[in-house]
């Protein structure tokens, strides 16, 4: 702050002359509503709020006024020098504004550029099948059994009701250990689980077991000699062939949709008795179109085998058959997958071309 | 089982609208499935043509094609000739033939294809001359069918055949055949007969049982039949080999006689051959009863016949003239029991065939013992009609009404005399009774059946029911000897009332522990790899001895650790997997073949680890719990199957694109996903490197242990042998791991230590050492030397070269510093740094570069 003014000069004081303040104002006004850039308003602050301004200079001749006028003229400066500062500052609010706005503009992008430096990989869509049924029966309260694939013939035949002369063991098209009488096989079901969770946790017990198996087939387009397979086991007092019904009513509603029924037709299997084929309302015409493809019109489609346990079976696993009774079903989970998701070629299935599991998700 | 519907009709009264495919749909009803419907597929206009001119015209493409008219009467409704274009050769002028006119409907593979005037070789041909083929018949296409030769010794046939006439009735085309799936406990339906009482049992439609009027047709044995002796000496499985021997003699046959044409069509529709009226007439009784009969010539046979088994080291000529070396287990048909002229139920012999110059035969019906018969039809790959029938079981009662119906064939189509000798020896199994409680249905179906109902049932099917009350006392029927059980007679009644009543009922178990942790542990492994862009895969678990030595393996070595198979389905690849890796490779090569060259995989899967001389399982009978020791032998000869998790990768781990180029997938990569799925599961691993670890490149391999050293598994680079071997990318990279040792190793939930809120500091260091210092046991000195306070540390540099000198190199390290209660000062700091480079200069020889 200037000292007082001992030196007084009419002329210097015409600077606070309001008419001139006013016009000072104006002129910083305009300057800084004129400026186009930040470095603009930077030099217009420079000259319009800077030390050699004329606001500046009025200021400091305030302190040679005489005590009289000093506050008047005080005011009147500290007015207009405060609008000036006011609109430099939203001069450049609104000039940073607009820069940041303009980077942004400037830092975009086209996010549609191809982006795959490392894609995902994906899950086998039968494992994916394989663990949604798996947590369906969890989701039941069921648990899930596993065994090997390489098997003792006794779980896989002789536990299972297959007697050694029965055509139904020759029917198998398994594939045999050698040497042939050393009583081993590969699993040509994923039932001597069955057998295993019987002997292993005993009654009562609510299990499936979801597996690989093996049959002679040449691989083509409609077989595998390996494939998977799901079967369900649950032995308890009291089970009925109305449970089995509802158990695969319940499955068939997970997997295929919750109108999906089920049938049975009388068949035969060593390890069931009464024994049953299972079909599937057909999810695509719901047997309501005779040229429908899916099921060839009939209405259904083929699932799989089911029935009570053999009590051969609970005998063999020693399990009381007088107190116990058991029902059991089985189905092909490659099967269920072309179902679902209409692959038509199994060998799409097994020869592990990345462009199979390309189509899938990681859900099913 | 074919079931042509005419002969059906003749057992029982299917109405008379009622098409093949209603008659399927009944009979799936009771559990036979429909497996295909044959005929009906041709309708008119096919009418009756004579050949009036036949025209070769020789054409461009070297066939000659012929042109030809047709007198096919006023069918075609002008009565003029009929012109068409014909392919074949095979008729003359004259001859009769097939002629379907336009609007006709052939049956094809691809539907019905309705026949029309067609432009063709130059010529409008209105219809076409037909083949066995296009008209469903049979595989014939060589040539045209000629009415004339078709029908010739069939006069009642050949008397219709005037031109014009409808030719589909002549040709038995309005005949319709279903075929079904007979299931292995249902032998007796293996007969025209037993599918007539499925029907009737399906639909209510009276049955007619042909076997009850041909039983009070049949003579009583007596005295002056043929001689048969039943001498089994060595039952199987305690069952004697034959329960029963019926023999009946027709002489003075004509075998030339032609067998009647309705018998032809419906061994035809039937799937067999005619061949001449004695084979004819047995193979007619076999379908229609489901009884298999053998005929022999009388005038080859001795003074009689003698059931028994073979010698050791016998042999003898079967029908199809194969030699056959026999064993002992064989039941045999033998000339007065030396000379084998036949083996029981399986095949006849040649030296007593019936022949053009047979006059007299001998008819057998006897009762074979399933498993004899289903051993000696395996044993000789000799599956046929009649061992079909008998290992799946006969109805031990039919035998002499089975032999009655082909002695009155023989007699009224070949002009015989039966003789009034008439054999029946033997014991025929007794039926089984079967005490049923009346509700035990009702408990194991859910159905509520009263007692009225299963009585009923049961009856129905030709079960005696006695008892009363809440206990029955049922014997099956003869020709049902599957049912044996109570169970077996709980499906009759619930098939009988219909599965369709039961009702639906969620089962209520008492709530179950979820997904095992191993369950989990496997989808934790397959979810980490994929997400990081490797691609699920499974494969077949086959290899071969050759695959073994490509991975750099001693063949002997891998078949030691795993199984052959007896039956593969190459001999190639007869060895179960040792490894994941070694059946992946076919994946990543079938990839890189279709066009990929960025390829990672991963297979999760069982291998077979045996460790030690493979055993011998132990079987056991059915229904029977084996003992302790059996069972722990038949677990304790099952291999070890450990699953393990693999991977392959090739081309790029990181692509190339606008962005820039891409990077080679190295061995970094493969221990990076490696030690992923390790750190996914908390498990802690040290990785050290090895040299002599097949199939890697012995610089570039990783062997991962846990820390009390068991083995989790490898991963590396191939060895450039087995990339060359195989075929594979170059660099390719890989490995696999243990899954059950990560799976145990997881168990235990990790520990949580309270977080330190002090600030972090951080040093660099970098220190020289010799080539031959590995990166980890380098770190572990560090680590060492800056003891508790030392948080993480990471490598940011390796720098070789002339700063510090040939065979040496310099890892520069950063050093993240925290004190659980203050800040550390600086000097605090520096003291760890040296402490750190201090251990390493003594463990390592280390400086610290400058």
């Amino acid at each position: 702050m200037s000292g007082p003014n001992t030196n007084f000069d009419p002329v210097e004081v015409a600077a606070l002359d309001p008419a001139a303040i006013e016009a000072a104002v104006q002129e910083a006004l305009a300057a800084a509503a004129a400026a186009s850039s930040l470095d603009e308003l930077k030099a217009a602050r420079a000259s319009h709020q800077g030390d050699k301004s004329a606001l500046a200079l009025a200021n400091r001749e305030i302190g040679a006024l005489p005590p009289s006028a000093k506050a008047e003229a005080g005011k009147r400066v500290g007015q207009a020098r405060g609008q000036v500062t006011q609109a430099y500052a939203a001069r450049q609010a609104e000039l940073e504004a607009e820069r940041d706005a303009r980077i942004l503009v400037d830092e975009a992008v086209d996010v549609t550029l191809p982006t795959g430096r490392r894609p995902l990989g994906r899950r086998h869509p039968t494992e994916l099948m394989s663990e949604r049924i798996a947590d369906i029966f969890v989701g039941m309260g069921w648990e899930i059994a596993e065994g090997p694939e390489v098997e003792a013939e006794w779980f896989n035949f002789d536990a299972l009701n297959f007697d050694a002369d029965h055509p139904a063991r020759q029917m198998q098209d398994t594939f045999y250990v050698d040497p042939p009488d050393g009583g081993l096989i590969l699993r040509t079901h994923t039932s001597p689980v069955q057998a295993r969770a019987m002997l292993d946790r005993g009654v009562p017990l609510y299990i499936a077991c979801l597996g690989r198996v093996f049959r002679t087939d040449e691989l083509d387009a409609t077989h595998m000699p390996a494939f998977h397979q799901v079967e369900g086991l649950a032995v308890d007092e009291g089970i009925t062939m109305a449970h089995l019904r509802g158990t695969l009513d319940r499955l068939a509603a997970e997997l295929f949709g919750p109108d999906i029924t089920t049938r049975m037709r009388p068949s035969f299997f060593p390890f069931t008795e009464p024994s049953a084929e299972v079909d599937l309302r057909c999810f695509v015409c719901r047997g309501e179109d005779a040229g429908c493809r899916t099921c060839g019109g009939t209405g259904w489609i083929e699932w799989g085998g089911c029935g009570m346990v053999n009590q051969n079976v609970l005998r063999a696993c020693g399990v009381d058959p007088e107190r116990y009774s058991g029902l059991a079903f089985g189905m092909g989970i490659d099967r269920a997958l072309m179902f679902r998701t209409g692959v038509s070629d199994m060998r799409d299935m097994i020869e592990g071309d990345v462009r199979f599991n390309a189509q899938f998700g990681m859900e099913i | 089982m074919r079931v042509p519907v005419d002969w059906l009709r003749e057992y029982v009264e299917v109405p008379a609208e009622a098409t093949g495919t209603d008659i399927a749909a009944d009979l799936v009803k009771v559990g036979l499935e429909e497996e295909g419907l044959h005929g009906g597929g041709v309708s008119g206009p096919l009418v009756v043509g004579r050949v009036l001119t036949k025209e070769p015209e020789p054409q461009k493409n070297g066939k000659t094609i012929n042109w030809c008219s047709l007198d096919v009467g006023v069918s075609n409704g002008t009565g003029e000739p009929q012109w068409v274009v014909c392919g074949a050769h095979n008729f003359e002028v004259g001859d009769l033939v097939a002629v379907i006119l336009p609007g006709g409907v052939l049956p094809t593979p691809q539907g019905p294809l309705t026949v029309s005037a067609r432009k063709t070789y130059g010529h409008v041909s209105a219809g076409m001359i037909t083949s066995e083929r296009e008209l469903g018949l049979g595989d014939d296409h060589d040539g045209i069918i000629v009415l004339t030769r078709r029908f010739a010794g069939d006069e009642e046939s050949l008397a219709r055949l005037v031109p014009g006439a409808d030719a589909i009735p002549i040709l038995g085309l309005d005949r319709e055949t279903v075929e079904v799936n007979v299931t292995p406990d249902r032998g007796y339906c293996f007969s025209i007969r037993g599918i007539a009482r499925e029907y009737s049992h399906a639909t209510g439609a009276a049955f007619t049982d042909p076997v009850t009027a041909l039983a009070a047709a049949a003579p009583a044995a007596n005295d002056e039949g043929y001689a048969v002796r039943l001498a089994d000496e060595a039952p199987i499985r305690g069952r004697a080999g034959c329960g029963r021997y019926v023999a009946r003699i027709v002489r003075g046959i004509d075998v030339t006689a032609p067998s009647p044409a309705w018998m032809k069509a419906r061994l035809t529709e039937a799937g067999m051959r005619p061949i001449s009226l004695p084979v004819d007439v047995t193979n007619y009784v076999m379908l229609g009863l489901g009884q298999p009969l053998h005929a022999f010539d009388l005038a080859r046979l001795g003074d009689a016949i003698v059931v028994r088994r073979a010698r050791e080291g016998e042999r003898m000529t079967t029908l199809d003239d194969v030699d056959r070396a026999l064993s002992p287990e064989d039941l045999l048909i033998t000339d007065g029991g030396e000379l084998p002229i036949a083996i029981a139920g399986v095949m006849g012999g040649a030296s007593t065939e019936v022949t053009g110059a047979t006059t007299d035969v001998l008819i057998e019906a006897a009762h074979f013992d399933q498993v004899s018969i289903a051993r000696s039809a395996r044993r000789h790959k000799l599956p046929s009609e009649a061992s079909r029938r008998f290992e799946r079981g006969v109805d031990p009662q039919l035998a002499p009404a089975a032999a009655e119906l082909a002695v009155q064939l023989l007699v009224r189509y070949g002009g015989g005399r039966a003789d009034a000798g008439v054999t029946d020896v033997g014991t025929p199994p007794e039926p089984v009774t079967i005490s049923l409680p009346t509700a035990y249905a009702s408990e194991l179906v859910g159905v509520d059946y009263d007692a009225a109902t299963v009585e009923r049932i049961l009856r129905e099917i030709g079960c005696t029911v006695e008892g009363d009350g809440d206990l029955l006392s049922v014997t099956a029927p003869t020709w049902r000897p599957d049912l044996r059980t109570a169970p077996d007679l709980v499906e009759e009644v619930a098939r009988i009332d219909g599965y369709d009543r039961i009702p639906s009922v969620v089962p209520t178990p008492p709530g179950g522990h979820g997904l095992t942790h191993a369950q989990r542990t496997r989808r934790v492994i397959a979810n980490v790899l994929a997400a990081q862009g490797l691609t699920e895969i499974w494969s077949a678990p086959f290899v071969g001895d050759d695959r073994h030595e490509a991975l750099g393996w001693r063949a002997e070595d891998a078949r030691a650790r795993t199984v052959t198979l007896a039956n593969p389905l190459s001999d190639e690849a007869p060895l179960m997997r040792v490894s994941i890796l070694s059946t992946m490779v076919d994946a990543l090569s079938r990839n890189v073949s279709r066009g990929a060259k960025d390829v990672g995989l991963f297979e999760l899967g069982l291998v077979v680890a045996l460790d030690g001389a493979q055993q011998k399982a132990p079987t056991e009978d059915v229904g029977v719990h084996p003992s302790p020791e059996v069972l722990t032998a038949i677990r304790a000869a099952v291999p070890p199957q450990p699953r393990h998790v693999g991977m392959l990768l090739a081309g790029d781990r990181d692509r190339g694109g606008w962005w820039g180029g891409g990077r080679k997938a190295d061995v970094g990569d493969v221990i990076a996903l490696a030690t992923s799925v390790t750190e996914a599961l908390g498990v802690e691993v040290t990785i050290t490197a090895v040299d002599d670890v097949m199939p890697f490149h012995p610089g570039r391999c990783a062997q991962l242990t846990l820390s009390d050293g068991t083995l989790v598994g490898h991963v590396g680079e191939l060895h450039p042998k087995v990339v060359a071997a195989l075929g594979l990318p170059p660099r390719t990279v890989g490995g696999e791991l243990d899954v059950d040792v990560l799976t145990a190793a997881s168990v235990d939930p990790a520990q949580a230590r309270t977080l330190v809120r002090s600030p972090l500091a951080y040093t660099d260091l970098a220190v020289v050492v010799d080539e031959a210092v590995t990166a980890a046991s380098l770190e572990s000195s560090l680590r060492a030397g800056a003891g508790e306070l030392l948080e993480s540390l990471s490598l940011f540099d390796v720098y070789r070269g002339d700063q510090v000198g040939p065979g040496r190199k310099s890892l520069a390290y950063r050093l993240n510093v925290r004190a659980p209660d203050r800040t550390l000062r600086a000097e605090e700091v520096s003291a760890l740094r040296d402490a750190a480079m201090a251990k390493a200069a003594a463990d390592h020889g280390a400086t610290q570069r400058a």
